[in-house]
């Protein structure tokens, strides 16, 4: 008798847990992942033979990164027409 | 280095388009493709119509690069986003998640098929070799790489359009700013909407 008492408040007990389980809500939104690019890779514009171009002020060192920039950013300032004014 | 930016003066753009016709002609870019174009608000109204050049701004946490299902965008180091003309399906969504309208898309055939994306690169050619015959074909001129800016800004008359290292444009535009007037001039209704008044006040000293 006692053991048909607990079956029955088992089976109760699950009964409870999946009936709240309907009632439970889940997210709705997609979660973005960021993707990973799946091309080919570039090279970098440093490495590349600052006397392959023409035409240009700019020289750096083939591969040195910091040269390449500097040289940009003498490039940049060229931009600036109130430093070429004044 | 920060990252590649393109920063225009509103105050300077004189909508000359001299930046699209440098763009088209650097690049070769086909017939309907705009990488860049000047937009004008109040056009022809006196003393405050104002333009702006725009193209891919290369966001730094760009929306076409959420988007793109074949994952066909990457970033370089210098900030510049850039994307393979051999992955991209043409599908579109990068143009309706860009906030610019930067994404075009050539007609590929005789009924106007989608062809693959082309946008803007920042002058900085794409994933093929340097300076290449087959990098300018699919994405036009390599300029970075040979320590250039991009011809859009370098040709701008009025230097309204900077583009290059973001801490040195931003410098050279708050100096700008400096020297256009002090206190109120500076960042005042005047500065930011035009001065509709001054232009009257002008041409009738001018007549007496």
């Amino acid at each position: 008798m006692i053991t048909a008492r607990r079956l029955m408040l088992a089976g109760a007990a699950v009964l409870f847990a999946v009936g709240l389980g309907a009632c439970g809500e889940r997210d709705q939104v997609t979660v973005y992942k960021q993707g990973k690019y799946q091309g080919k890779p570039d090279a970098r514009p440093w490495e590349s033979d600052p006397a392959a171009s023409l035409y240009t002020t700019s020289k750096w060192d083939k591969g040195d990164k910091t040269s390449w920039e500097s040289a940009v950013k003498t490039r940049n300032l060229y931009q600036n027409e109130a430093t070429r004014a004044n | 280095m920060a990252r590649m930016k393109f920063l225009c003066d509103a105050e300077r753009c004189i909508e000359c388009n001299g930046c699209v016709t440098a763009c088209k002609q650097e690049n070769e870019v086909p017939w309907g493709v705009n990488r860049r174009r000047v937009v004008t608000i109040n056009d022809g109204v006196v003393g405050a119509e104002k333009s702006i050049s725009v193209a891919c701004m290369h966001c730094s946490d760009a929306p076409c690069m959420a988007v793109c299902p074949v994952d066909c965008f990457y970033r370089t180091d210098e900030g510049v986003v850039l994307h393979d003309k051999d992955l991209c399906i043409g599908c579109g969504y990068c143009f309706y998640a860009c906030p610019f309208g930067a994404p075009q898309f050539p007609q590929a055939g005789a009924f106007g098929l989608r062809g693959k994306m082309d946008k803007c690169t920042f002058c900085a050619g794409g994933p093929e070799k340097d300076l290449s015959k087959e990098e300018f074909s699919k994405y036009g001129s390599n300029r970075l790489a040979q320590g250039k800016l991009p011809a859009c800004a370098e040709m701008c008359s009025t230097k309204a359009l900077l583009a290059g290292d973001s801490d040195v444009i931003s410098d050279i535009y708050r100096q700008r700013v400096t020297l256009r007037g002090k206190g109120s001039e500076v960042w005042g209704w005047g500065t930011a909407y035009g001065k509709p008044d001054q232009p009257k006040a002008a041409r009738a000293g001018a007549k007496s």
